[in-house]
């Protein structure tokens, strides 16, 4: 029998342990969503599997939907001017569903340097990367990305040469921003999945750099 | 110009902080689920995104310390809700106590 556990008081209706973070004692926020869940289910406004579905597509949207566009602009110069006129456009094309959201892409290079922020609160590219991580929604970064970025670059390892010019996007709930990293040296023999590969989440944010490949 | 008392506490750039802290977490289920009914209430225009941050910035800094991302949205979240009249503060009240009852961690309470 694989669900063969001995100790059946903690095990979920479906006969599973719960999950550790299911396990800690029961807050007042949680009691509200719980709360707030059943009557919209029972008011007819969602069902529970729709809920499920929206957490199962939120979940499976991560950086690497980033980068598989990062290194189509890489390699196609043409996809690469549709996606700076209109990277909303230029995503879904790609079959990302990016929602209403006016998705911009921002292009770094030799002499710019693009970092995004949410001043206000947390807008984030999440239809295309994923969940912003959790620094991103700080009281710090959110301060003072805006007034000493090249400080906060530093702290995130990036150290940029005094002549690049550093430009700060900062996002609304209707605008959001992503960033394309400029593309490293030595990756000229690499195809489309392989580039994809050296592209990080931070690197789309704009407080990291694309990886270098191993050898190059 | 640093005088501008026109100001938010919301509106955090440019103020001065400390090191940004790089530690973060996996998001735990309850957290998923306060993302997807925050989504899918817009969807179905239960409420606007703006109605959302008009509730979160009048929570004030102090919430913003006190509570964490998510605990402040599903305080949002249900404050539209009541607000568009979807359900009414006694069913919530009651319903948290419901919940409650079914017993001490979020693993037995959660319902489906």
């Amino acid at each position: 029998m694989p669900h063969d556990h001995h100790d059946h008081e903690h095990l979920s209706p479906s006969g599973h342990p719960f999950r550790a973070d299911n396990d800690i004692p029961l807050t007042y926020w949680q009691r509200m969503e719980i709360a707030v869940r059943e009557l919209l289910v029972e008011k007819g406004h969602l069902t529970p599997a729709e809920i499920n579905a929206q957490i199962d597509a939120m979940d499976a949207r991560s950086p690497a939907d980033g980068a598989a566009v990062v290194a189509r602009a890489w390699v196609d110069p043409e996809f690469k001017t549709r996606l700076l006129a209109n990277a909303s456009e230029a995503t879904r094309a790609m079959g990302f569903d990016i929602g209403p959201l006016n998705l911009i892409a921002v292009e770094n290079t030799a002499e710019i340097h693009n970092i995004i922020v949410c001043t206000l609160c947390s807008c984030y590219p999440r239809n295309l990367l994923g969940l912003p991580p959790d620094w991103y929604k700080t009281r710090a970064y959110r301060s003072r990305a805006v007034k000493e970025p090249r400080k906060v670059l530093r702290e995130f390892g990036v150290e940029l040469p005094k002549s690049t010019q550093i430009r700060v996007h900062d996002s609304t709930a209707d605008m959001r921003y992503v960033v394309i990293p400029a593309r490293p040296e030595g990756t000229d023999g690499l195809d489309e999945a392989a580039l994809a590969a050296l592209v990080t989440r931070d690197s789309m944010i704009g407080t990291g750099l694309a990886r270098v490949p191993a050898g190059a | 110009m640093t005088d501008t008392p026109e100001r938010r506490w919301h509106d955090m750039g440019g103020q001065d902080a400390g090191p940004v802290p790089m530690d973060g977490h996996d998001f735990a289920l309850w957290e998923k689920r306060i993302d997807a009914l925050m989504v899918l209430c817009g969807g179905k225009g239960l409420f606007t995104v703006d109605g959302l941050r008009r509730a979160l910035e009048d929570m004030g800094e102090d919430a913003f310390e006190k509570y964490s991302y998510y605990e402040r949205w599903i305080a949002a979240t249900n404050q539209n809700l009541i607000e568009a009249g979807v359900y009414t503060l006694e069913e919530l009240g009651q319903r948290m106590e419901d919940v409650a009852a079914r017993g001490p961690t979020y693993g037995e309470a959660q319902g489906d």
